[in-house]
């Protein structure tokens, strides 16, 4: 069930709350599974989102969640203007994707390391977000809670070493969820937790050698 | 554990503990979120804080938003207010000049609390603190006035819709003066059944109200429709503390806006497929913002 806070909140800038907040928590998501600061971004607008962009802000926001602002941000306004300051280049397109919920993005975002990721999400309404997939894994991630991302080598015994990793530092899963493009091959793991995760619990998850890359990300 | 999923839990809840709605829906959040009460008490003071500053901001401005359809209106009518020729007057004049000026900032890209949804938060913050002025209410009574709303609107929002797509703008607006009506009810030392009546009266008023939105913006009729759900708010609150009731129970009002909101058709759920935003003046506007695409 809802919360007070999801009633009589967010704290945002107008004018719409999936439009212009979602949009912002979906640019600011993608920053952070990107784990850097990104210097390009491609986005790609599918259905409403796509119709009413300009009108509705959807554009700066994006932008100004690229660059780490928040939904109450008052620099959202002038974002695509401040981004080149930031060092951040972005483009826009529209695209059909068919079915996908109407305020959907496709995020293409590379950092100054050459990082790349391509994050797909929706503002689901009253400025909740869910990310649907991340490089081709399907996820469901909404940004609500505590999250570890992990990419890991699909085999035997790591989820296990994960998950006791962090009941070592007293983090309890709320929700958790693998999945993979093929078996054997790497596979990418979302743990959503009630309690923050410690920077010494990402250091074990860190620590085992089949995990490729793990990452906070803290409820945005 | 607190827990409802209905208004009537609401009111049985507040019976059985005999304190306010606001209590009730306080104590669910601690529970729910695990958060202290303090910091969930000032996230409450801090929104309140933003829709103090919203009015203020909005009152003032003069300039329309980027699409030029919307701005300066909250403060026409504070001018005319102030002249003392209106034909209305008192909280249900300000209250409409409050939740005008909270959705113009809205439209210009200003920070506001989303109460339910940024399209319709002018009504809650416009009702309260007008009410608050006439009453002389301290930030405690409108803290709690604020909890109360949350509570009637997780209640909507769980079995009908707070939202224009699905629902149309009984859903957005239609919510919020519902929110708004029983919140003041409580400010005004009303029951927690006449929070209960109120609320249904306001959710009645606004029964089928579509989402046309003029050119897919939030401004047209938004943000004045926001003014007309802070006066129907307002008297749906001074019916229920003059003890007159809904005939229909305030779950079957949300069950009923629920159904209607199904019926509507897509085009008039916002998609500006119909309606307002299909006039020959919505036409011209929408040629004019979007044309240079």
């Amino acid at each position: 069930m809802r919360g007070v806070f999801d009633i009589v909140g967010p704290v945002m800038i107008g004018p719409s709350s999936s439009h212009t907040a979602g949009a912002a928590r979906l640019g600011k998501m993608a920053r952070i599974i990107l784990g850097e600061p990104p210097i390009e971004a491609i986005i790609e607008l599918h259905g409403s989102f796509a119709q009413t962009y300009r009108g509705h802000g959807t554009d700066k926001a994006l932008v100004a969640g690229l660059m780490g602002f928040s939904t109450e941000d008052e620099r959202i306004r002038q974002a695509i203007d401040i981004a080149p300051e930031s060092g951040l280049k972005v483009d826009f397109a529209i695209v059909d994707l068919g079915d996908a919920h109407p305020n959907t993005a496709v995020l293409y975002v590379t950092g100054a390391t050459g990082r790349k990721v391509r994050v797909v999400g929706a503002s689901v309404g009253g400025g909740n977000i869910i990310i649907t997939e991340i490089d081709g894994y399907p996820v469901e991630l909404t940004g609500e809670y505590n999250t570890l991302l992990t990419i890991h080598q699909d085999k035997p015994g790591i989820i296990s070493l994960v998950t006791h990793a962090l009941s070592q530092e007293g983090v309890n899963i709320a929700f958790m969820r693998v999945s993979r493009q093929e078996r054997g091959a790497q596979a990418l793991m979302i743990i959503e937790a009630d309690q923050p995760i410690s920077e010494e619990a990402l250091r074990l998850v860190k620590g085992i050698g089949a995990v490729k890359v793990a990452l906070i990300v803290p409820p945005i | 554990m607190i827990r409802f999923t209905r208004v009537r839990d609401l009111v049985a809840l507040a019976g059985e503990k005999q304190v306010p709605i606001s209590a009730i829906v306080e104590q669910y959040e601690i529970e729910r979120s695990q958060r202290p009460a303090e910091e969930i008490h000032r996230t409450m003071l801090d929104n309140l804080q933003v829709m103090r500053e919203a009015i203020a901001s909005g009152l003032t401005g003069t300039e329309k938003s980027a699409s030029g359809l919307v701005g300066g209106d909250a403060n026409r009518l504070l001018n005319r207010m102030e002249k003392g020729c209106t034909l209305g007057s008192g909280a249900m004049n300000r209250a409409a000049a409050y939740a005008l000026a909270v959705n113009e900032v809205n439209a210009a890209m200003g920070r506001i609390v989303a109460c339910p949804t940024a399209g319709s938060c002018g009504i809650v913050p416009g009702v309260i603190l007008a009410v608050a002025e006439s009453l002389n209410c301290s930030d405690e009574q409108l803290v709690a006035a604020l909890f109360t709303a949350a509570g009637i609107g997780i209640v909507i929002a769980e079995n009908a819709s707070i939202s224009g797509a699905k629902g149309g703008c009984q859903a957005e607006c239609g919510s919020a003066a519902a929110m708004a009506a029983g919140a003041v009810v409580e400010m005004a030392g009303g029951t927690p059944a006449q929070v209960s009546h109120a609320l249904a009266l306001a959710l009645k008023s606004t029964l089928g109200v579509v989402c046309d939105p003029v050119a897919g913006l939030v401004e047209v009729p938004c943000v004045k429709r926001n003014a007309f759900g802070a006066v129907q708010a307002l008297l749906a609150a001074d019916m229920a503390l003059a003890d007159i009731t809904s005939v229909i129970p305030a779950d079957e009002v949300i069950d009923a806006m629920h159904q209607i909101g199904l019926l509507i058709p897509k085009s008039l759920r916002e998609t500006s497929e119909a309606g307002l935003a299909k006039t020959p003046t919505a036409l011209q506007i929408e040629k004019r913002l979007h044309g240079k695409d």
